[in-house]
Order: C-alpha cells, then structure tokens, then sequence
C-alpha cells in the first residue's frame, strides 16, 4: 500500500460529482432479462450438446459408463502410447483398475512442473461441464489435483461424469466457489496469432479427450 | 498514459503510409473480414444477445459510478485471500512497484502473459532499465517482440504480419532471446507455433516471477479472471512463485454472478467462439497449487480523468474484445500502428486521448480517425456508444486545442452565406461557371493542409439546383417526360466519380 491509494480514491470521488450522494452501488438499475440457458435442460439433451461442442472444438470424445470406465481408459492411454500417468493423488483407484505397464505419478505439491513435462498423459476428474459453450471446469476439488497437473502433459484424459454436465455458464457459476482457483476448458490449447488458422496445441496439452460417464 | 510510443506521427500522417502498403492491406482485410464472419454466426447462436449486452452495460456502468467503493472492496477481499494489493497513480509509479517486487523476489526475468495494461504503461521496456528482462509468451506478442515491433490489434498484436514474414523473424531472432528456431522452420502455422511451443516451454519451467493483466476483477471475491486461448497464461499464472498482476482500475466487476454476462459476451465477441479454450481464476493465493505470492497493482494512469467526462466515461466500459476493430472500415485500411497507441480502432480512437489527454498532436487527430460509420457501435458487447464519444471529443479538441482560428473563421463565413440567400446563389453561379477551372484538390497552405491534402473536391454540377428548378418547373409536364441529357437534374453529374 503507498500514497497512491488515497489519491486515486480521492480522484474517482472528483470525476464522480455527478453522481448523487444519495445513490447506493445498488441503486443504479441492472437489467437481467437475459436467459439463465439456451437450451432444453433434459440430461441426456445436455449430454449430446456437450458431446456436440467439446468435439467442435477439437476435442475427442468418448461415451461410456461407469462399469466400463476403467477398460476405457487403459484403452485411451494404450492407444496414445502412455507410458507415465500423471494423476491426482485422490483419484478414484478403481479407474485405474484395468491398467498395465503405465507408470503413475501421483500429484503433490512438491512435483515439479520438469518431472511432470516429463508425463505422457494427465487423467482427472472435473469439477462440472457446460454444455452450451462445451467446457469442462475444473477447480482443484476431488479427483482434479494441482492446476499444473493439467497444464503441462501434452495429453490430458478428463472424465465427466453426467450428473455434473449443466447447461449453460450462468448455470454453473452459482455451483463454484471463487475462492477456490478455477481453469475452465473448452477443447485444446488452441492459437488463431497466425493469419487467424486455428492451430490446436501451443502451450497447453495439444489433445484433450473427454469422457462422459453416462448413467447405467 | 505514458509515452511508450513517443514520436509517432499524427494518424493522417501515419494513416497515409500505411493505407499504400499492399502486403498490410491484404492482411489486415483477410483477418478482419474473416473474424467479422465468424462473430456474427457466433452472436447470432444466442437470441438473448441484446439482453447480455444490455445488463454488461448496467454492470459495467453500476460500477463506474461506484468506482471507489468496489475497489475498496476488491482490496479486501484480495488482501483476505492472502494477496498483497498496490495502487499506482500513472504508469511510472506502476512500473516501479513492478520493478521493486521484481527485484525483491532476486529474479532478473519474468514471463509475461499479454496484457494491454502493461503495454500501455510500457512495463518491458522500464523492466529493461532496470536489467530485468521480460518475455512475452503469447505467440503473436512473441512475434512482436522479436521484430521488435509494435502490436497493431487488441486481440491479435500480429495481424500484421503474415505467416512468410513470421517464418524468417522466427529464423533470424530467436536464437538471441533463446532456444533458436530450427533451421528447417517452414512458413506452416503448425511448425511456427511448434517452434514457439518449444523456445518458450524452456522459459516457462524455469521463471520464477510472472507479470499478467487480468480481463475481471470481482470486487465481493477478491477473484482474478485472465482468459486465454494458447495455455501461456496457465504457465504463467501457475508455475511462477510469485505472480503480480496489473490491473486497470476499471476491470472491477461487482459480483461473481456478474461474470455469467462477461464470459458470454467477451468470447463470442472476440475470437467469435462459444468459450475460450482457457480461463483461469484465483483469489489471493492457494495453499501448494500456484504461485506463493500474488500481488494486484491497480492502476489509475488517466482513468480518472476519463471517468470525469461524463460523456466519455463510457469507454471504460471496454472490456477490450476488439469486434470494433474488425468491423471499421478506418482500422482496416490504416492498420493500427496509425492510432500511435497500444489500443488501436474505434475503442483507441475514444480511448488513447482520453487517457493521454488531448495536449499532443497524435491525440488530437485520433478522435478525426472515423468515418463515423457506426458499425463499432453496433458490434459492441456493452453497448460503447463510440461514435457519440468521437463528436464529443471532436468538440473538445476545438475547443482546447490551438489551429482551429481558421476553422471557426471557415464556420462563420458559411454561416453568413447561408443567412444571405442572393449572395448564395451568386456563389453557387460563380463555382458552377468556373466548373472546368477547379483543381481536384486543394492545396491549403499549414495546418489546413493536412486536411486538404487528403481530400478530393466534390466536382461541381452545370447548374445549381434553385437554377435548375427555375428553368424546369416552368415547363410543362409532358414536354420534361422522357428527356434526357441537359434537363436531367444535376446533382447526378455532380455526384458521380471521377
């Protein structure tokens, strides 16, 4: 804190002389006649919405169900060539179940962001999904570690499970806490910097695939 | 507004260079009229669009007119959640905090997420005084950086640059900022952002300190919101140790709900997509995820002053999406290095001399950079009524600043003539007689030159209208039916090319 504080204060008050005193932040009047979504809010609609607009932007999707979740995902890391797994240190053991050969290295804070560059794949959970705008949210709760555990492996293997998918963004903001750090992920890292071509994989992981659980 | 970009010509000036070179041209009118396409689809995916714009331009006002009790707010909250929160009058001040917590920490380099509030306050170059090194990690600030060039866009600083000209700076500067481009680099967008994705992860597994803006800032929350597209912010925002962000004053949002109407609007407006591929949020600093010391520097440098105008208050609702940029048909064939400003377009042209103020002769030759077309108005997500602001500022440049004695003499004159209607029409006879005398253009002699010399003169028609009228009302109906050539009215002629 410096000086500045009081004078930069002082000169809003100044450029605010317009404005009544008697006028409280909310006594200037917000119109929220927008829409909370944009879409039917039937589960398996929302599903197919978010299976739709993860995969419109580049990211692979795969459709499944709990029971046969972890044949999948040894399925996916085989495919891709996983040789280490990053993971959060409380991911369910049972999606793991059906791995073989794939070395684990399990999120602390004192992995550092060289051991996990070294990391074929990431596999996490998320916090929720939004269907309209095909994001996953993940905000370092259950099954979703550090944010660096999702950042630096090129390949990252997200598993959503139905009953976290929403419909749209002002649905989901109310069910996430903003104390807590968020990333939100809509497909690959992507660039448009270059004669706005549409790039996937810069800096991020260059291949999100994403796993809906679907109800048995 | 400091002076990161002293020196440059005004924007006729600058505009007048620019507007001839055909490489720039053809860039800068694939990209804006390809992203243009692609934002209207975007827009047009959801029917409530005119209500999201409507309440961001609520919440945005709400808070300007509440600035002081939401920053007080914002100051709480950060310092609640464990971050440290600076104020900083103008752009040297904010450049020495940034400095000193830079050299606090030991470090000599930072890594930069793209911000137009650190370009703005020059922050890189005063981090080079101070021997403090700073890398820009997005791919297109990347570029600008090593051309050692100015950006040109809000969104994309590179646009200028097409992918042949990338290939060959990528070529010829890498190697001396570090990891040098490979020597088989082609000019394929996927092998130069490849390129990049290598020279910069080295940087980004071993900085120490990162330096980024923030897009929100949620006064009840204490919540930063950086939104992104490539995964550099994430690097920068989370790998680093200590993480300092400077922010504009006017990036508060009231509330966490608030972002429900931003994080619709800003990326259908700016990369025309559903959602970014990555937004971050934090608040102050979280146990073993991140960085351990987070510091918010809140910066003023002209935004009070531009908070003081009532009119032009609003183009502190920005929320830098640069659709207005995409859409102008100035921008488009000026380029932005003609604003002389880090926010180039429509929004630079209201927003760079309120900020710098109107003294200098680029600023006051930005709010003239307009055909006041309208078209920034209506791409707007809060709804910045950009061209009311442009007339307003027009009337404060007359007003304020010195060489407009010949304008108001040119106003009065016509003003006279206007309430003489015979010397009027003995005007208009004389111009139409002398018709095939008059010059395409005026050259006027100093500062009316400037005006002149980009102008054509309208080409005057055989005959003024009173004239005309006079000789056709008198005839009869029939005889005018069918007739071509001499009775045919003369604005036609007037008004066609030459």
């Amino acid at each position: 804190m410096n000086g500045s504080r009081d004078l930069v204060l002082a000169r809003i008050r100044t450029a605010l002389a317009d404005v009544p005193t008697a006028e409280s932040p909310g006594g200037h009047p917000v119109a929220r006649a927008y829409r909370s979504a944009h879409t039917s809010e039937d589960p398996a609609a929302l599903r197919t919405l978010l299976a739709e607009n993860l995969a419109d932007y580049r990211a692979t999707v795969h459709r499944t169900t709990s029971g046969a979740l972890p044949a999948l995902v040894s399925e996916l890391l085989a495919a891709r060539g996983t040789r280490t797994l990053a993971v959060p240190a409380d991911l369910p053991p049972r999606w793991l179940t059906a791995l073989h050969g794939v070395e684990l290295v399990r999120d602390a804070p004192t992995l550092t962001a060289a051991r996990l560059d070294a990391a074929d794949s990431v596999l996490t959970g998320c916090a929720l999904a939004v269907a309209e705008t095909g994001t996953v949210v993940l905000d370092a709760g259950p099954a979703q570690g550090r944010r660096a555990l999702t950042l630096v492996p090129d390949h990252h293997v997200c598993v959503v499970h139905a009953d976290r998918i929403v419909a749209s963004v002002p649905r989901a903001l109310p069910l996430l806490d903003p104390r807590r750090p968020q990333t939100w992920i809509s497909g690959p890292s992507a660039t448009s910097d270059i004669e706005l071509t549409r790039v996937e994989g810069v800096h991020g992981p260059r291949s999100l695939e994403c796993v809906l659980v679907e109800p048995e | 507004m400091n002076t990161a970009y002293l020196g440059m010509p005004t924007f006729p000036r600058a505009a007048a260079g620019s507007v001839r070179d055909t490489r720039l041209r053809a860039n800068l009118t694939h990209a804006t009229h390809t992203i243009r396409d692609k934002r209207a689809a975007a827009v047009a995916e959801i029917d409530d669009w005119a209500r999201l714009r409507q309440a961001g331009k609520d919440i945005k006002d709400r808070t300007l007119r509440h600035l002081d009790h939401y920053l007080l707010q914002t100051e709480r909250a950060v310092t609640a959640a464990g971050g440290q929160v600076h104020w900083a009058a103008d752009a040297d001040e904010a450049n020495r905090i940034v400095a000193d917590l830079v050299r606090a920490t030991g470090e000599r380099e930072v890594v930069k997420v793209k911000s137009m509030a650190t370009q703005e306050i020059g922050l890189n170059e005063a981090l080079a005084a101070e021997g403090v090194a700073a890398y820009e990690t997005d791919l297109a600030e990347l570029i600008v950086q090593l051309g050692e060039d100015l950006p040109s866009h809000i969104l994309v600083p590179a646009i200028h640059r097409n992918r042949g000209e990338i290939r060959d700076l990528f070529r010829e500067a890498m190697g001396r900022w570090g990891r040098p481009a490979p020597d088989t680099l082609t000019d394929r967008p996927s092998d130069l952002a490849e390129a990049a994705r290598l020279h910069l992860r080295e940087k980004f597994l071993r900085a120490k300190v990162a330096v980024s803006g923030a897009n929100f800032l949620v006064a009840e929350t204490g919540t930063v919101v950086v939104v992104e597209s490539e995964g550099n912010g994430r690097m920068c925002l989370t790998l680093p140790e200590t993480l300092i962000s400077v922010v504009g004053i006017e990036k508060v949002v009231p509330t966490w709900q608030d972002l429900e109407v931003f994080l619709q609007l800003l990326p259908r407006s700016s990369t025309a997509e559903r959602m970014n591929p990555y937004t971050s949020m934090w608040a102050g600093v979280a146990e073993g995820d991140g960085p351990r010391a987070f510091h918010l520097v809140l910066l003023d440098n002209g935004r009070t002053a531009t908070l003081a105008d009532q009119v032009g208050r609003q183009a502190l609702r920005c929320i830098r999406c640069s659709a207005c940029l995409n859409v102008c048909p100035v921008y488009e064939r000026a380029g932005g290095h003609a604003y002389g400003s880090p926010y180039p377009g429509p929004i630079g042209a209201i927003l760079t001399p309120q900020l710098r103020g109107l003294q200098s002769d680029v600023d006051a030759s930005l709010p003239y950079a307009s055909s006041l077309c309208g078209a920034c108005y209506e791409v707007c997500p809060v709804a910045i009524d950009i061209p009311e602001v442009l007339v307003h500022l027009r009337e404060r440049v007359a007003e304020e600043a010195a060489g407009h004695r010949r304008e108001r003499a040119g106003v009065r004159a016509a003003t006279w003539l206007l309430d003489h209607p015979a010397a009027y029409a003995a005007a208009l006879r004389a111009g139409a007689r002398t018709r095939r005398l008059q010059p395409e253009r005026l050259r006027l002699p100093g500062a009316a030159g400037s005006w002149s010399a980009s102008r054509d003169l309208p080409r005057m028609p055989a005959a003024s209208f009173r004239d005309w009228w006079r000789a056709h009302r008198a005839r009869p109906r029939d005889a005018r039916h069918g007739e071509g050539g001499p009775g045919a009215p003369p604005f036609r002629e007037g008004g066609e090319a030459r």
